[in-house]
C-alpha cells in the first residue's frame, strides 16, 4: 500500500517530464525529518507536524524541479537522469550534516493509538489470572490507519487529476507539452505543481511509513524510494492506476516471498528488483503501460 | 609544418612518456612519504573505474549505474583468493569458511592472477546483467544496472559463508602500490583505447548518437553494447580488486562498495567530460586530490579566533552541490568529448606558436 503511495508520486513525474526522479526517496525521507522536528523540537501537535511534513516535503519538490530540473528541460534525457542522482545525493548528504548519521527514534512521537493492536475473532483464555486473547488475527493499528489514509489520498488525488482544471492541465502537459503551451497554460508552473503534488504523496508515504518501521535516519528514503520507483515501473510508467496495481503487487510479493521461504528474508530487498528485471524483459512496457512508437 | 604528426612519431612519444612517467613515479615513491604514495595509487585505481565506467556512459551512451557492483565482485572475488587460510580463519568469527575457499590452492594467490580472475568473475556477471537488460533503453537500464548493484549489495551481505555478511573481509594483502594501480591503468587505456578507436567504437558512438539510425545501417545494435558492457565490467573488476587491496578490508556498507561508490565514479567521469577517456583520468585524479583537500571542510576550521566546528559528510555535500552545478551550467566537463592525444596537443601547439608570431 505504502509503495502505492509513493510509486505515484514517481509516475506523475516521469509522465510529464520523462524523468526519473530519483530526488523522490530523498524526499520521503526529508519529509519524515520535518515531521519529526516539527513534533519534537516546535512541540507542535502531532497532526499539525504531519502537515507541516506534508508541506515540507511538497515545498522540497517544487524547490529541486526549480533549481535542478529546470534548466535541464530542454537537454538530453540522460543529463537530466544524472542530475537527478546528483540531487539525490545532494539531499542525503545534507540530511547527514543537518540531523547526523545517526538513528532517531521516532517511539512517542505519534499518539499512543497508532501502536495499538487490534484483533479480531480468536479465544479469550484466562491465564495466571489474565485475559489474554489466543488465534486471533492481530491487526495493527498502523496497518489500518495506512489503508484508510491511502484511500482517501487516491480519492483526492482522482478527484484533483480528473475534477479540476489544474488536474486537466497536468495531464494535458504530459500528452502533449508543446500543444499545452500553445493553449496559454504556463508548463513550467503546471510541472512544478505536479513536483509539489507527487512529493506530497511521497511525504505522506514517509509519514505513514514510520509509523510502522519507527526509525530515522538519512539514507531511509533510499530503499523506499528504488523499491516505489520498481512498482511504477510494474504498474507501467506514466500510469497512475498502473502505479497503484504495481504497489499492491509488489507489496504482496514481498510478503508471500518471505512468508513461503523464511530462510530468504535477508534477501528480500533483492526480490523487487529481480522482479523488475523479470518483467522488464517480458513486457517492457509494464501492466498498465502503453506501448510507444518511436519515430525517426 | 605537417598538419599531423606520423604514427612513428607518436609511437615514439608514447614510448618516451611512459618511461619518464615510469622515472617519475619511481622518484615519487622513493621521495614521499607514504600518504602521498597511497594517493597517487588510489588516483590510478580510480582512473581505471573512471575510464571503464565512461566505455558504458560516455561511448555508449548507456547510463550504467552498477558499477559499483561490478567493482565489488572483483574486490571479493580477489581478497578471497589472495588471503591466506589463516587470515580467513581470523576474518571468519561467526560462520567459518565455506569448503572451496579454505584449501591452500584457493588461497594467497599471486596478485596479479587473482586480479585477472577478479576481473573475469565481473565480466561473467557483466554479461549475465547485460543480456537481459541491454533490451532496455536509458532509464530502465539505468534502474536495472542500479537494482542489480543492489542486489549484489544485498547477496554479499547475506552470504555468511563466502563473504562473511556485514563484517566483510579483513587483513587483505595490502598488495596494491603505485605500480600496480598505474600499470593496470595503461593496460586499461591501452585496450579501451583501441577499443574506441576500432570500428566496434565508432558504431557504438554512432549508437550513442541515434539507435535507430545505427541499426538501419546495419549495425547489431544489441551484440555491440553488450561487448562494450562486458569489457567494463571486466575492467571494474580489475580496479575493485586493487581497490580492497588498497583499502585491505571491504564490507558490503552502501559507502564502501554501494552506490556511493558509483555516484564518485560519476562525478569523476561528469567532470573530466562524458565520452572522453583522457578526461576521464583527469577527472579521477582531481577527484582524488580534491576529496583530500576537502578534509580541510570536515575538520574544525579556525578563523579570526572564531572556531568552525568541522562537520562530518560535509565533503559529499560539496562534491554533490558542484556535481548539479557542473551538470547545469558546465556539463562539457573538461575535455568534453575529445581526447588529448599527441596530434590534438600538437595542433594546440601550433596555434599557440602561430598566434605568437602574428603577435611579432
Amino acid at each position: 500500500m505504502l509503495y502505492a503511495l509513493i510509486a505515484v508520486g514517481y509516475t506523475m513525474v516521469y509522465g510529464i517530464l520523462k524523468l526519473i526522479n530519483f530526488a523522490h526517496g530523498e524526499i520521503f525521507m526529508m519529509s519524515i525529518f520535518f515531521t519529526f522536528y516539527a513534533i519534537t523540537v516546535a512541540g507542535m501537535p502531532w497532526w499539525l507536524g504531519m502537515i507541516t511534513g506534508i508541506a515540507g516535503g511538497a515545498l522540497l519538490g517544487m524547490l529541486v524541479d526549480k533549481i535542478a530540473y529546470k534548466p535541464l528541460r530542454n537537454a538530453p534525457r540522460i543529463s537530466a537522469l544524472i542530475t537527478a542522482i546528483g540531487v539525490s545525493m545532494f539531499i542525503q548528504s545534507l540530511a547527514i550534516v543537518l540531523f547526523g548519521g545517526i538513528p532517531e527514534s521516532f517511539r512517542g512521537v505519534y499518539p499512543d493509538f497508532f501502536d495499538k493492536i487490534f484483533t479480531i475473532g480468536g479465544e479469550v483464555v484466562e491465564k495466571r489470572g489474565r485475559e489474554i486473547v489466543i488465534n486471533a488475527v492481530r491487526i495493527p493499528s498502523i496497518t489500518l490507519i495506512t489503508f484508510v489514509v491511502t484511500l482517501i489520498t487516491f480519492l483526492i488525488l482522482w478527484f484533483i487529476l480528473y475534477k479540476t482544471k489544474v488536474g486537466m492541465a497536468m495531464r494535458a502537459v504530459s500528452m502533449d507539452t508543446k500543444a499545452v503551451a500553445l493553449m496559454g497554460i504556463s508548463v513550467d508552473r503546471i510541472i512544478g505543481l505536479t513536483f509539489a503534488l507527487g512529493s506530497a504523496l511521497a511525504a505522506i508515504g514517509g509519514i505513514l511509513w514510520v509509523g510502522k518501521y519507527p526509525q530515522v535516519w538519512p539514507v531511509i528514503g533510499f530503499m523506499p524510494g528504488l523499491k516505489a520507483f520498481v512498482a511504477a515501473v510494474i504498474g507501467g510508467i506514466g500510469s497512475v492506476s498502473g502505479a497503484v496495481i504495481g504497489g499492491l503487487i509488489l507489496g504482496l510479493i514481498e510478503i508471500i516471498a518471505v512468508g513461503v521461504m523464511p530462510q530468504m528474508a535477508g534477501y528480500r530487498d533483492a526480490f523487487a528488483f529481480i522482479i523488475l528485471i523479470l518483467l522488464l524483459s517480458i513486457k517492457p512496457s509494464g501492466i498498465m503501460g502503453k506501448r510507444e512508437l518511436v519515430k525517426v | 609544418m605537417k598538419k599531423t604528426l606520423s604514427v612513428k612519431t607518436q609511437i615514439l612519444l608514447t614510448v618516451v612518456f611512459i618511461a619518464l612517467f615510469g622515472i617519475l613515479l619511481s622518484s615519487a615513491e622513493q621521495n614521499l612519504n607514504s600518504y602521498f604514495i597511497r594517493i597517487i595509487s588510489l588516483i590510478g585505481i580510480f582512473s581505471i573505474m573512471a575510464v571503464s565506467l565512461t566505455l558504458v556512459n560516455g561511448v555508449s551512451g548507456m547510463l550504467s549505474l552498477g558499477h559499483a557492483g561490478f567493482i565489488a565482485i572483483g574486490a571479493y572475488t580477489s581478497s578471497l583468493l589472495t588471503m591466506t587460510v589463516q587470515q580467513k580463519e581470523a576474518s571468519f568469527i561467526l560462520t567459518g569458511v565455506a569448503f572451496p575457499l579454505n584449501t591452500e590452492i584457493l588461497s594467497n594467490m599471486p596478485f596479479f592472477w587473482a586480479t585477472l580472475i577478479g576481473g573475469i568473475a565481473a565480466a561473467i556477471m557483466a554479461f549475465a546483467v547485460g543480456w537481459p537488460s541491454m533490451r532496455l533503453a536509458g532509464d530502465y537500464l539505468a534502474i536495472t544496472t542500479l537494482g542489480f548493484a543492489e542486489i549484489i549489495r544485498i547477496i554479499l551481505l547475506n552470504w555468511s559463508k563466502i563473504t562473511n555478511g556485514s563484517l566483510g573481509l579483513k587483513g587483505i594483502p595490502s598488495y596494491t602500490n603505485v605500480w600496480w594501480s598505474w600499470g593496470w591503468l595503461m593496460i586499461t587505456l591501452i585496450v579501451i583505447g583501441s577499443f574506441v578507436k576500432s570500428s566496434y567504437g565508432r558504431a557504438l558512438r554512432a549508437i550513442r548518437d541515434d539507435p535507430i539510425a545505427a541499426k538501419s545501417m546495419g549495425i547489431n545494435v544489441f551484440k555491440h553494447q553488450l561487448t562494450s558492457f562486458v569489457i567494463s565490467g571486466f575492467f571494474a573488476g580489475v580496479s575493485g580488486s586493487l581497490y580492497a587491496h588498497w583499502l585491505t578490508s571491504i564490507d558490503p556498507k552502501p559507502t564502501t562498495l554501494g552506490i556511493s561508490l558509483t555516484f564518485n565514479i560519476l562525478i569523476m567521469i561528469v567532470l573530466g567530460g562524458l565520452g572522453s577517456l583522457s578526461g576521464a583520468v583527469i577527472g579521477a585524479g582531481l577527484f582524488a586530490v580534491l576529496s583530500e583537500l576537502l578534509r580541510v571542510v570536515e575538520s574544525d576550521i579556525t578563523i579570526f579566533g572564531l572556531t568552525i566546528p568541522g562537520i562530518s559528510g560535509m565533503r559529499m555535500l560539496v562534491f554533490s552541490a558542484l556535481f548539479i552545478i557542473m551538470m547545469i551550467f558546465w556539463q562539457k566537463g573538461i575535455m568534453g568529448r575529445n581526447e588529448l592525444t599527441w596530434n590534438s596537443l600538437y595542433k594546440g601547439f601550433r596555434k599557440i606558436g602561430k598566434r605568437g608570431v602574428g603577435v611579432e
